[in-house]
């Protein structure tokens, strides 16, 4: 038992980086980035958000921001792997969160224009964030293609889902989950304040 | 030389567990940040004036019925958690306990005597008093947690409040549920009057 002491001092010590930012799945960088959105809550907010914007737009705005966010979010990950720029502050993440959310709880029927730019923008920022902590991973490439492959499926699931709401409670209850992640995005700001 | 061959032994057994176990714990969250979440989403149900406080919102909205009935529970999380966030960046908020207390009154006496003030104005009492209880909830919080899932835990907690305040709001279709609404405000008042007393004693 003696010699097990420093070995599990060495494979934490071996494992703690791997955790630092892209999850390990055991399936290589491709599934590592597939798992990524769907388990780092600060990126899954603010696209489902924008999924649920584009949705409550209807088919139209849904489509076009199917096609915006994976891609600006993918433009935004080689730009941040390829450049070594300072990563994106938190409290301009939390902001983005914030004003999606708010958005998709006050229901504005905003311009199909606007709601592209909206998207881009918010592929651009993130993408940029996650390809600046993948800049250190290796695989990153193989691993950002799977990150933008994983936001394309919520995209069109969820999107989809939101599109085709008719009810009245139905598209409410996606408003209220847009106040949800508005309030979170607002304590993520606190939360990147404060600290 | 017999301990020499046990401990290769235990140590074959030890390590590719040790290999296991690391990437399991790296598969999904840490214990930090899962006690993030579920810390965030004990605190608001840690106390009870602001259940009642949260829980009477529902209860209003469902007196009032649409669009009250999601506007004041939408309106709450979203202010609540600006005062959170004046809280954590240490903004000072006087009163924030004398606050809360007075939030559990009015919303009680709302509740009690089913007023109908203009939709606005229902939504700007909630607001107000949203500040005082994000503010507290703020400037409570523990430093060491992982900030956006405490936040979700929070949130949610806070949301399923308002959520539980409308559906037991839904029994106002009955005559004796509308009584029983009424009374039930009156009691909220009252509590809110107790907390009044220890805050200011």
């Amino acid at each position: 038992m003696r010699r097990a002491a420093p070995l599990l001092a060495l494979v934490l010590a071996v494992a703690t980086p791997a955790q630092a930012h892209l999850m390990n799945s055991g399936f290589g960088p491709f599934y590592d980035g597939l798992a990524h959105p769907l388990i780092s809550p600060e990126d899954l907010l603010p696209a489902v958000a924008m999924t649920l914007l584009a949705g409550l737009g209807g088919a139209r705005p849904g489509r076009f921001v199917l096609a915006t966010l994976p891609i600006a979010w993918l433009a935004g990950m080689a730009v941040g792997w390829a450049i070594g720029l300072p990563a994106a502050p938190a409290w301009l993440t939390a902001i983005a969160t914030a004003l999606l959310g708010a958005l998709v709880a006050s229901d504005l029927r905003l311009p199909l224009a606007v709601v592209t730019a909206l998207a881009a923008a918010l592929g651009a920022l993130h993408g940029y964030d996650n390809g600046h902590d993948l800049a250190a991973t290796t695989g990153a490439l193989v691993a950002i293609a799977g990150i933008a492959c994983s936001l394309f499926a919520i995209v069109s699931l969820l999107g989809g889902q939101v599109a085709v709401l008719q009810a009245q409670w139905a598209r409410l209850a996606v408003r209220i989950s847009g106040s949800w992640i508005a309030a979170i995005g607002l304590l993520m700001l606190g939360w990147s304040v404060r600290s | 030389m017999k301990s020499g061959a046990m401990k290769l032994r235990s140590a074959a057994i030890v390590l590719p567990w040790l290999l296991l176990w690391p990437a399991g714990a790296s598969a999904h969250v840490s214990g930090d940040q899962a006690g993030g979440f579920i810390s965030g989403l004990a605190h608001p149900i840690s106390g009870l004036d602001h259940i009642l406080a949260m829980v009477s919102v529902g209860l209003w909205g469902a007196q009032l019925g649409p669009p009250a009935i999601w506007l004041l529970p939408v309106t709450f999380p979203m202010v609540m958690a600006f005062g959170g966030m004046l809280g954590l960046m240490g903004v000072p908020l006087p009163g924030t306990e004398i606050g809360i207390a007075l939030s559990a009154i009015g919303l009680g006496a709302m509740v009690a005597s089913e007023a109908r003030p203009p939709l606005w104005v229902a939504a700007a009492l909630v607001a107000f008093f949203a500040i005082f209880h994000g503010h507290a909830h703020g400037t409570e919080l523990p430093p060491d947690e992982s900030g956006v899932l405490y936040s979700i835990g929070f949130v949610v907690a806070t949301g399923l409040l308002h959520l539980t305040g409308i559906g037991i709001g839904l029994i106002h279709r009955w005559k004796a549920g509308e009584v029983t609404l009424r009374l039930g405000g009156a009691g909220v008042a009252i509590a809110g009057c107790v907390f009044l007393w220890s805050a200011l004693t």
